[in-house]
């Protein structure tokens, strides 16, 4: 096991090598510079503003300065914001955008697992289309558009719900974390069915049956270990998308998280901003691939087997 | 395939072909039916658009403004006095051939890159997904932003970045397929008998993996799409005047208390077509009987 992730660990340094290179030199090849914006600057300070940016230096050096700074952690000035740091506005907007991932990842899992694991004990009934319709709705209703519905529906015309914010007014979570977790919940309801529909034929699953198991410890202990793989397995990617669709979700409900600060850095053209956050999001996303192929590792023995080796 | 004159030959009885069986099966899906039906009505609406209706695009009615619904404009019109419905269609021109584009270069990349390294095998086989698995554990999102930022907010530029990122799905399932197939006993028994390579290919390799290639293709379309919308949305993709359906539901957002009719109608053409795209890539995947692999 330690072998399996000391492994992955390693295999991941290329990865974000590879990551860091090729967005450093796409970002420095971007037309207009960081101060083009800016009306007639003295070119003393223009020189004092290159130099403290290591612009004025040749282009390799600076890429190798920039992944000196990456290995002290230092992800460097904000190009927008002058006095500030990148590392200063991701630690500013990561909490919220985490916090937002957490709840909407809960959501998905709870209420996924729940759909799915009731349709796959009586498939093809209503118990069954009925959660699996909902799960349809869920993949199609994309979030730029289930977000703004809810505003209008739970905020605006019930007023139930706060409509913005985040951590401002009670309840004003809420809103944000179902809308993005609502398309994660619909993939994780139609992955548990379709795991638990095939442990449920399996031999062990009428062992347990026939040594007179209560039907809740057959489903719950024995069936779900081995239905819920797929579920675990997919729970990496699904981040990643999470992290992705919390820009929408932040535009839309204007919670302060990265996302929105990653958007209006791309409007903006703060590259270090663009480059540190990028770089920042792919670390974490190996990061999540890596516990959640850990994760399916643990539960499944035959995939434990083999670790280390090729899939 | 030319069945028919085979089967006289050697006087077995006619059989149904593997696409015959498939096009029963898609037939008897009442949902998936009503798919391809609402898709090609959608379809055809957009691309007929400026012959079926009286307003144009940009034509603007300024003390009209934003109205409701009426026998005038029947989805109502927008702030600027523009007829709904009509921006609705011209849009999804736009969002519909991003679908289609972006999809035609995934479907390229991917199922190049995945014939490749099923039929080379080995350690080049090993490199290139291992490759993708790289690049399947990125965020998308993220990179199409910094394209969009570094190349500029162009149309093109949007369809082949989009169709860049989704390719990796499509690589897996055609090198699985092509693996697959490579042991199979019809393929060693046509190797046996001297048949050429390219006629391999073409009898027994293509013709078995083109059903998950369709199947595919017909669900990269819709995750295409939203990507289009995203970017749209986020308004780094189309820039105004043109329109997609994900500026439209944008820009709907904004006057969503005033005129939620601006938000809703652009949602509905984009998901009745998500829904519909959706359900006909489900339904072929059962007549095609594609085992959902790894996704």
């Amino acid at each position: 096991m330690w072998r399996f992730i000391a492994l992955r660990l390693l295999q991941a340094i290329p990865v974000l090598l590879i990551v860091i290179t090729v967005t450093f030199f796409l970002v420095r090849f971007a037309p207009g510079g960081p101060f083009s914006g800016e009306k007639a600057v003295i070119p003393e300070v223009k020189a004092a503003l290159e130099a403290q940016y290591r612009l004025d230096q040749p282009l390799f050096s600076q890429y190798l300065a920039y992944l000196s700074d990456l290995a002290h952690g230092n992800f460097g000035p904000s190009f927008k914001y002058p006095g500030r740091s990148v590392n200063e506005l991701i630690a500013a907007g990561f909490p919220a955008t985490f916090e937002l991932g957490l709840y909407a990842l809960l959501i998905a899992v709870v209420l996924g697992m729940g759909a799915g694991i009731l349709a796959a004990l009586r498939p093809n009934t209503w118990s069954d289309y009925l959660p699996m319709s909902a799960a349809m709705i869920g993949i199609c209703m994309p979030t730029l558009l289930l977000g703004p519905l809810l505003v209008l529906v739970f905020g605006l015309h019930l007023d139930w719900l706060p409509v913005s914010g985040w951590g401002n007014v009670p309840g004003d979570k809420l809103l944000p974390s179902l809308t993005l977790g609502a398309a994660y919940a619909a993939y994780v309801a139609r992955l548990t069915r379709g795991g638990m529909l095939e442990v449920l034929s399996q031999d062990y699953i009428r062992t347990a049956r026939a040594k007179g198991l209560p039907e809740r410890t057959v489903i719950l202990k024995h069936a779900l270990r081995g239905g819920v793989i797929p579920v675990v397995a997919f729970l990496g990617p699904a981040f990643a998308g999470l992290l992705s669709g919390s820009f929408v979700v932040e535009s839309v409900f204007q919670v302060p998280g990265l996302g929105r600060f990653f958007v209006q850095a791309a409007f903006n053209r703060d590259y270090t901003m663009i480059l540190g956050s990028t770089i920042f999001f792919a670390t974490l996303i190996v990061l999540f691939n890596l516990l959640s192929d850990v994760l399916a590792a643990w539960l499944n023995p035959r995939l434990r087997a083999d670790l280390g080796g090729r899939r | 395939m030319n069945a028919p004159a085979e089967a006289g030959m050697t006087g077995y009885e006619e059989g149904t072909s593997l696409w015959q069986d498939a096009w029963v099966r898609l037939r008897r899906n009442r949902l998936a039916v009503a798919g391809g039906i609402a898709l090609a009505l959608i379809t055809l609406l957009c691309v007929f658009a400026p012959l079926l209706l009286p307003y144009g695009y940009e034509q603007q009615d300024l003390v009209l403004g934003a109205a409701p619904p009426s026998w005038q404009h029947w989805l109502g019109t927008d702030v600027f006095g523009r007829d709904l419905l009509t921006r609705i269609l011209y849009g999804g021109r736009i969002s519909l051939l991003v679908g289609v584009i972006a999809t035609g270069v995934a479907l390229i990349i991917g199922v190049t890159w995945g014939a490749v390294a099923g039929y080379a095998g080995g350690r080049v086989d090993a490199f290139m997904m291992r490759f993708v698995d790289i690049v399947y554990a990125l965020p998308f999102m993220i990179f199409v932003v910094l394209l969009m930022v570094v190349f500029g907010r162009n149309l093109l530029l949007l369809f082949l970045v989009i169709g860049a990122v989704e390719w990796l799905t499509m690589a897996r399932i055609v090198r699985a397929q092509v693996q697959g197939l490579k042991q199979q006993e019809f393929v060693e028994a046509a190797v046996s008998l001297g048949l050429p390579r390219w006629a391999i290919i073409r009898r027994h390799l293509i013709p078995n993996a083109v059903g998950p290639v369709i199947v595919y293709t017909t669900l990269t379309i819709p995750a295409v799409m939203l990507l289009e919308a995203f970017i749209s949305f986020l308004g780094l993709g189309v820039q105004p005047p043109a329109s997609s359906w994900g500026s439209l539901i944008s820009d709907g957002v904004e006057t969503m208390e005033e005129y939620p009719w601006l938000l809703i109608y652009p949602g509905l053409a984009l998901s009745v077509t998500l829904f519909a795209l959706n359900f006909l890539g489900d339904g072929l995947r059962d007549a095609l009987d594609v085992r959902s692999s790894k996704d």
